[in-house]
């Protein structure tokens, strides 16, 4: 423990300065933050916000500028000394240890022994954590198991890890990017009571309302550089929004009005694992965006991916242009016309390591083949087509995938799904940790895909953006649809009623 | 060519350079011979287990499987008298049948690779001892096969034609691998099998097709090491392939962890392994030192090749400031 375990933190970045690989993710970048403020940290995706994060980590280390803490001048932290001065961060991808109970991933590295063997001693270590759950107002306890614990209990237990090393100042890196509005709540109560304590934390977040709620200053990446900052009272959405992509956005959704056409999908009682009692029949016409809305487990994303094929079906029947799709073949749905933007891009939707161009060709591969060989010109051309559509930030279409933005790379998912020409395009979670130019860029796709008779299903837990951009909002709960909201009758209000029991 | 081929190949020119140096009879005809002989004859199994490593994954059974196949193609041509080319046959249909086994176990049993193969490791080799009552299969005085032999171990103008085989073989898995579709859904199931799914690709299918192609590849080998000792001794025939053949792989660039590797850079990695194995003996160290000198030339090559694209993203990085930021000076 450090002499200063209890001292207010003073922290200023000075200058920082990182390159990477053909980029320059910092430059000249400051950043201060006490004790007792909660600082918002905002910007597009690729601003430089995880960059500087992992700088403040001691992940990297920065080729230029200088780390005060304290009165302290460093070049650079390793990860153990930003430890040992009080810096906690709380990741925007949990993993938890799910076969350790909590006071097992609390303590994580520094468990309590007890005998001459160093046999773990779980009674001193369950006294140790229960007063920081307390403190917390958790629901769960020190030996329960974290298996069972939803995503906002995960998170406060990576918050109770963070205060269990004495942290002084702790990162959020999109905390609330999964949770429920109630659950989000109570994470921000949180955040309210480890500030009236004086721990410092920086807030890191897409959602600006949250910020608005919860920060008391704002400070604005953009393209690496500091693009200002904000005092208490100025903190206003449009205002971030402006700082952040340097320029007005007119109109965020720009919704046109699609004219009701014939139904172009149709599922008929299809039932899923998560919820085989429960049967769903929904139409989607064409030139039309359906929104899905519901709270995070309604079984949303369970429909979707038994509607495309990669999860069977236990029951039920989908039609698309008259056609039946197969019950479990993901080719099959393709062939047909349906596509699906998965939610968990990195791990369903890319091959990180791979070319773009590569992830782009890759479900169209065999029309992009002459006999059993690949057409590497014909390959090519298409990315360049799809560069140009979908406006992909990149030097080279040769470059992996993994050093693209997260906007960028969304772009990269839906740009292998238009050369497909689909008849109906799923996305779920379009716009999850994607910055707010690209998110207003896929919103626009999305409109002329449905000008252009392509049906459209969004799955979103952000109430805004369903109402924004839906002709339709089909409500779910428990698996089941609790009911569609038309245009004219659509609020938050209304979807939460369906939403919950 | 990558640029770890061509890395690789230099390795390979230099090690070769100073064995001829000091001893010059590595590079007489009849030496040269014999080594590229080698060369064919563990190059084929080698390219099998690239097959299967690229998807993820790994066959510990190759060493047993070219016992067991080994021993039926003999006892098929020498006792039972089955004319060779449905010997041949035979035994390639029985490798297709091993590796959908393998396959079926791993993709629809969700049984690991290592495990499944670690299991057909000790039945083949089972199998292949009591087939023959733990005897020694081969050809007795008197048996001739000549068309058989000189296709399977002749030469042509000196050049055996084992390693034609291999070579032929080595260029129609480099087209299949880096230029056909079912070749780009090999890395992409390596990859991310996940992604590949929600791609549309059936990776069950491309999984089980490639311990298939592994395992006739295989049986071919089988064959060619058959005809080339003559006599099996099942208890001890193709010890230790399997790991002969990934130890070339990973020297060619292929990731255990799957979605990485090049044909070309097995190629260079077989041939590599074969000259140390000429190196110990044209330089007269102890042939029990054979392994040794092995593991350390491996080992020795993936810490270079790590160090090297350490040194190359350093550099690229400091060339990027540079060039973005004129006027700074790195810290470190």
């Amino acid at each position: 423990m450090t002499p200063a375990a209890n001292q207010h933190i003073s922290m200023d970045l000075n200058a920082i300065t990182k390159v990477y690989p053909g980029v320059l993710a910092l430059n000249d970048v400051d950043l201060s933050i006490s004790g007792g403020e909660v600082v918002g940290l905002i910007g597009e995706n690729g601003a430089g916000k995880s960059t500087l994060m992992k700088v403040l980590g001691g992940a990297v280390s920065p080729e230029a500028g200088s780390i005060w803490i304290d009165g302290k001048e460093f070049s650079e932290l390793t990860p153990s000394e930003a430890t040992r001065h009080g810096i906690a961060f709380v990741h925007q991808e949990l993993n938890p240890f799910t076969n350790l109970d909590v006071a097992g991933n609390i303590l994580l590295g520094r468990e309590k022994t007890s005998g001459p063997f160093g046999r773990m001693d779980r009674k001193s270590m369950a006294k140790e954590v229960e007063p920081i759950l307390e403190m917390l107002g958790t629901r769960f306890g020190a030996k329960d198991s974290v298996a069972d614990l939803s995503l906002a209990d995960q998170q406060l237990l990576e918050i109770a890890r963070a205060l269990s090393m004495n942290a002084r100042l702790v990162i959020l890196d999109e905390p609330t990017s999964s949770l429920t509005l109630s659950e989000t709540n109570r994470l921000l109560a949180v955040i309210e009571d480890l500030k009236t304590q004086g721990v410092a934390i920086l807030f890191i977040s897409h959602r600006l309302s949250e910020i608005e709620q919860i920060a008391d200053r704002v400070v604005v990446l953009r393209d690496g550089t500091n693009a200002g900052d904000l005092t208490k009272e100025n903190i206003e959405k449009d205002r971030m929004v402006r700082m952040m992509i340097g320029r007005d956005v007119s109109q965020f959704y720009e919704k046109t009005d699609h004219t009701a056409k014939a139904p172009i999908l149709e599922v008929m009682g299809v039932t899923t694992k998560t919820y085989p009692k429960a049967m769903v029949n929904l139409t989607l016409r064409a030139g039309e965006v359906l929104g899905l809305a519901g709270l995070v487990g309604a079984g949303r994303t369970e429909l979707a991916l038994a509607i495309f094929g990669t999860d069977a079906r236990l029951s039920g029947k989908v039609l698309l242009n008259d056609e039946f799709l197969p019950p479990d073949s993901v080719a099959g749905s393709i062939k047909a016309g349906l596509c699906l933007v998965p939610e968990n891009r990195k791990e369903q939707g890319l091959f990180l390591d791979f070319a773009i161009s590569e992830n782009i060709s890759l479900p169209g591969l065999k029309r992009l083949s002459r006999g059993l060989f690949v057409d590497r010109a014909a390959e090519m051309e298409l990315s360049e087509s799809s560069q140009k559509q979908l406006a992909i930030k990149t030097a080279s279409l040769t470059r992996a995938v993994a050093e693209l933005s997260g906007g960028n790379q969304q772009k990269v998912v839906l740009a292998k799904w238009l050369a497909m020409n689909p008849k109906v395009l799923i996305f779920d979670e379009p716009t999850r940790g994607i910055d707010v130019g690209s998110k207003a860029e896929i919103y626009r796709l999305m409109q002329t895909l449905a000008d252009k008779g392509v049906g459209i299903l969004v799955i979103s837990s952000d109430m805004e953006e369903v109402i924004g951009i839906s002709d339709r909002v089909a409500v779910m709960r428990n698996g089941e649809v609790t009911g569609i909201l038309g245009a004219q009758d659509v609020s938050e209000e209304a979807i939460l009623r369906l939403a919950v029991d | 060519m990558q640029k770890k081929d061509i890395g690789l190949a230099v390795l390979v020119l230099t090690v070769g350079a100073v064995v001829a140096f000091i001893n010059p009879r590595f590079l007489s005809p009849i030496n040269l011979a014999n080594t590229a002989n080698l060369v064919g004859l563990f190059g084929l199994f080698s390219v099998a287990e690239a097959f299967v490593i690229v998807t993820a994954g790994i066959e510990l059974s190759i060493g047993s499987v070219i016992a067991l196949l080994g021993v039926i193609f003999v006892d098929l041509i020498v006792v039972r008298d089955v004319p060779w080319p449905i010997a041949m046959v035979i035994v390639l249909v029985l490798g297709a049948i091993i590796g959908s086994i393998h396959g079926w176990l791993i993709t629809k049993l969700k049984l690991q690779p290592f495990v499944v193969t670690l299991c057909g490791l000790l039945i083949y080799r089972g199998i292949a001892r009591f087939y023959t009552a733990d005897g020694t299969a081969g050809f007795s005085f008197g048996d001739d096969f000549p068309v058989l032999e000189w296709l399977v171990s002749g030469r042509s103008a000196g050049v055996p034609h084992s390693i034609v085989a291999f070579g032929v073989i080595a260029v129609i898995s480099w087209f299949v691998l880096h230029r056909t579709v079912f070749g780009r859904h090999l890395f992409a199931v390596g990859k991310n099998a996940e992604a590949a799914r929600y791609a549309g690709i059936n990776t069950t299918r491309v999984i089980v097709l490639a311990y298939v192609i592994c395992a006739v590849l295989t049986a071919i080998s089988a064959i060619f090491f058959a005809m080339y000792t003559r006599s099996i001794h099942p208890a001890s025939h193709g010890s230790f392939y399997e790991l002969y053949g990934i130890a070339a792989a990973v020297l060619g660039g292929f990731s255990l962890r799957g979605g990485e590797g090049s044909v070309i850079g097995v190629v260079l990695g077989v041939i590599l392994l074969q000259i140390l194995q000429n190196l110990v003996n044209l330089l007269g160290i102890p042939s029990s030192l054979n392994f040794a000198v092995m593991g350390s030339v491996i080992l020795i090559g993936v810490i270079a090749d790590t160090q090297v694209s350490r040194y190359r993203t350093s550099r690229r990085q400091a060339k990027t400031l540079e060039k973005l930021v004129p006027d700074s000076q790195p810290a470190h």
